[in-house]
């Protein structure tokens, strides 16, 4: 049995980490990702979990703490958010040369300066290229379903990778929404306990981890991990199979929204893509063909599945909530890759929305689908939606 | 008591064929350690000589698990390893004891490692933390930190015409640790064992953290014969630049007094890095270091005599 529960965001991830029960949490508080650990932390004050928790005194330590824990054997977990995720950094890149398969819920956050506590992709989109598994929710249930699925993608014996499962800071972390919690048992079930084949714990088998190595092994070493990464799709989709009982949902590379006959479509991420189809069932409503694509899994990224799904759409754009200064933004960099092999190729437009929690409305939507069927679009230039003049 | 032989002949967690530099001490100190650990023990290195030499990929020099991470978070990964510990043994699916040990040099401990470390004393984790000391980032090829001692000369704050060398004393790490009210804090060398092996013990044996300081000279930037590590470490003791020291629960105990304490420059000749120290301008600084020693000395005896807990 379901229940149906008003949480927000943040509460939406605590439940799952409920659900899983993991064998320690370690975190730092920070806006917007803070209730995740205070949600928690009441459920281990209650003995609602039993989970041993580390009240770490930075994010480098938190991080540090739950490799320390990952390595020893535990399912561990950490949660953080823009300059959390900034300090951690060192860290976090060491975690897939770790092979150790830790989940961090991130509750995106615009990096500073200026200092700004609100919603954008910076954080997690500076974190792309050192080999975690990066899967971005639109709302709560999405984050919840997220983190049911990372867990069981990271410990894949073929994998063995972190996974981030991003949420958007305020906008989806402190709104409430309902969100259907499914039975507690079957989640259990599905996400089992992690079974390391090596751990520090496991003292009869005592084994070296996080060694140094030198130009003549440290490459073979990044290979095995892009060998990793490649698994990563498959295990998706078979996992996204199996968590589909239990919730009766699929658990597909991106959503494809209104897509198949669009004359234009966008690119968004996260939940700014539910204000996106809300404008895009309100111009189909009016006769306009658009369309919209959301993104879920972000590493790796599913470039032949996007190729497929763009091809036929005359006209895409591509909006960004973060920016990559003096390169393509980051959505619209892998959606150009991803069309680059065709031989006729949609327009493209890039556009940057939504950085330190400017909001992002229909009308502004509305306004990008017209100018794409319009075709006034230009692929080398970047333009901004509620820019004040 | 076990005898200097029994420590040294047990068999531990460290295989000869690591590439420690000639006539290195911290394999000595490693010995000590787990030597004195009579459970299982698992270990958190952070970046530093001990690291480097013992486990070039495909090799390791470990018989124990251990684990690396980065250069300053060997207290936090520690934390982890304790927590883990603790919960997969709440949860049955482990059944030993073990020692949980965190290791590092003195630049990941009173420099970069520091905030890790004191989280991590503050937290009351039950590790012991163990920092192998030589005075500087001597893995790199000496670089000042916060352990060199007033007036070394080092790359990154060299002696030259306008320059004597580090213009500060070092921080006391001891007291430091102490000051979170752990169990126990020590500081040792690498010349007496016995005296580490069974701080070492007192270390495994405490009711949460334990902080172990230990000298660690090192014959490649510190530059003296690499016969004489041993020797420099007993000067260091004997001068009371390097006091044998323990607090127990917050009290001071001083583990050895020189019956004749040295002049300082016992120590300091034949050391490289304070050869400039002996050229007639920059005396005042052997004379102003003798005074500091003899002050921190006398300060210490007299928290010992005071019985007052730190």
């Amino acid at each position: 049995m379901s229940t149906w529960k008003p949480l927000s965001g943040t509460q939406a991830v605590a439940e799952a980490m409920r659900q899983i029960n993991p064998d320690v949490v370690a975190a730092y508080p920070i806006t917007p990702q803070t209730p995740i650990v205070e949600f928690f932390a009441q459920y281990v004050a209650n003995g609602v979990v039993d989970t041993e928790t580390i009240p770490v005194e930075s994010e480098h330590s938190a991080m540090s703490a739950t490799v320390g824990a990952a390595a020893a054997g535990a399912r561990a977990m950490c949660a953080t958010a823009s300059q959390g995720l900034a300090l951690m950094w060192e860290v976090v890149a060491a975690v897939p040369g770790l092979r150790l398969p830790i989940v961090m819920p991130i509750v995106n956050r615009a990096l500073s300066a200026p200092i700004n506590i609100h919603c954008d992709h910076s954080d997690s989109m500076g974190a792309t290229t050192i080999g975690w598994i990066q899967i971005f929710s639109e709302n709560g249930q999405e984050a919840y379903e997220n983190m049911l699925l990372a867990i069981r993608l990271a410990e894949h014996p073929d994998i063995l990778l972190p996974v981030m499962v991003m949420q958007d800071g305020f906008i989806t972390g402190h709104s409430v929404e309902n969100v259907e919690i499914f039975d507690d048992a079957k989640v259990r079930a599905f996400v089992g306990t992690r079974k390391p084949d090596r751990y520090l714990l496991d003292v009869e088998h005592p084994y070296t981890i996080g060694p140094l190595a030198l130009p003549d092994y440290y490459f073979e070493i990044k290979r095995q991990q892009e060998e990793a990464m490649r698994h990563v799709k498959k295990v998706y989709m078979e996992t996204g199979k199996e968590l589909s009982k239990i919730t009766g949902k699929e658990y597909p590379y991106f959503e494809s929204y209104k897509l198949d006959d669009a004359d234009a479509a966008i690119v968004i991420l996260s939940s700014a893509a539910g204000t996106a189809k809300d404008t895009v069932d309100k111009m189909r409503a009016d006769g306009k063909k658009v369309g919209l694509l959301k993104p879920k899994l972000f590493r790796p990224f599913p470039y032949k599945e996007m190729r497929k799904a763009l091809k036929d759409v005359p006209v895409v754009g591509v909006l960004d909530r973060s920016m990559a200064f003096g390169a393509y933004a980051p959505v619209y960099a892998e959606i150009k890759n991803a069309l680059f092999e065709l031989d006729k190729r949609p327009k493209l437009q890039s556009y940057v929305f939504g950085l330190g929690g400017k909001d992002i409305f229909k009308s502004d939507i509305e306004k990008v689908f017209n100018e794409l069927l319009s075709g006034e679009v230009n692929s080398e230039e970047e333009r901004y939606i509620g820019l004040r003049g | 008591m076990a005898t200097l032989q029994e420590i040294m002949s047990k068999p531990i967690g460290l295989a000869p064929g690591h590439r420690m530099c000639s006539g290195c001490g911290i394999s000595a100190i490693v010995r000590a350690i787990l030597a004195a650990s009579d459970k299982p023990i698992i270990i958190a290195n952070s970046t530093g000589c001990l690291e480097v030499v013992t486990t070039i990929y495909p090799y390791s020099a470990w018989k124990v698990p251990w684990v690396h991470v980065t250069f300053e978070n060997a207290a936090a990964v520690a934390s982890g390893m304790e927590a883990a510990y603790k919960s997969l043994r709440k949860r049955g699916k482990i059944d030993k004891d073990v020692n949980i040990l965190a290791v590092a040099g003195d630049g990941g401990t009173y420099d970069i490692g520091f905030q890790a470390l004191s989280g991590a004393l503050e937290r009351g984790h039950n590790f012991m933390y163990v920092v192998y000391d030589n005075e500087g980032y001597m893995n790199t090829g000496n670089q000042r930190s916060a352990a060199t001692p007033y007036g070394a000369n080092t790359t990154t704050v060299p002696a030259g015409s306008k320059s004597f060398g580090k213009p500060q004393w070092r921080k006391n790490i001891v007291e430091i640790a102490a000051a979170h009210r752990i169990p126990y804090a020590a500081q040792a060398t690498n010349h007496n064992l016995i005296d580490l092996y069974k701080k070492a013990k007192k270390g495994f044996e405490a009711d949460g953290p334990a902080f172990l300081a230990v000298l660690q000279p090192c014959t490649t930037n510190w530059k003296f014969d690499p016969a004489l590590t041993m020797a420099y470490s007993k000067l260091a003791v004997e001068t009371n630049f390097w006091p044998l020291y323990e607090v127990e629960n917050g009290k001071i105990h001083v583990n050895y007094k020189p019956k004749n304490r040295k002049p300082v420059e016992e120590f300091l000749k034949g050391q490289g890095r304070f050869k400039h120290l002996f050229k007639a301008e920059n005396k005042h600084v052997i004379e102003k270091m003798q005074t500091m020693i003899d002050e921190e000395w006398e300060r210490l005896l007299k928290f010992e005599e005071s019985g007052i807990e730190l």
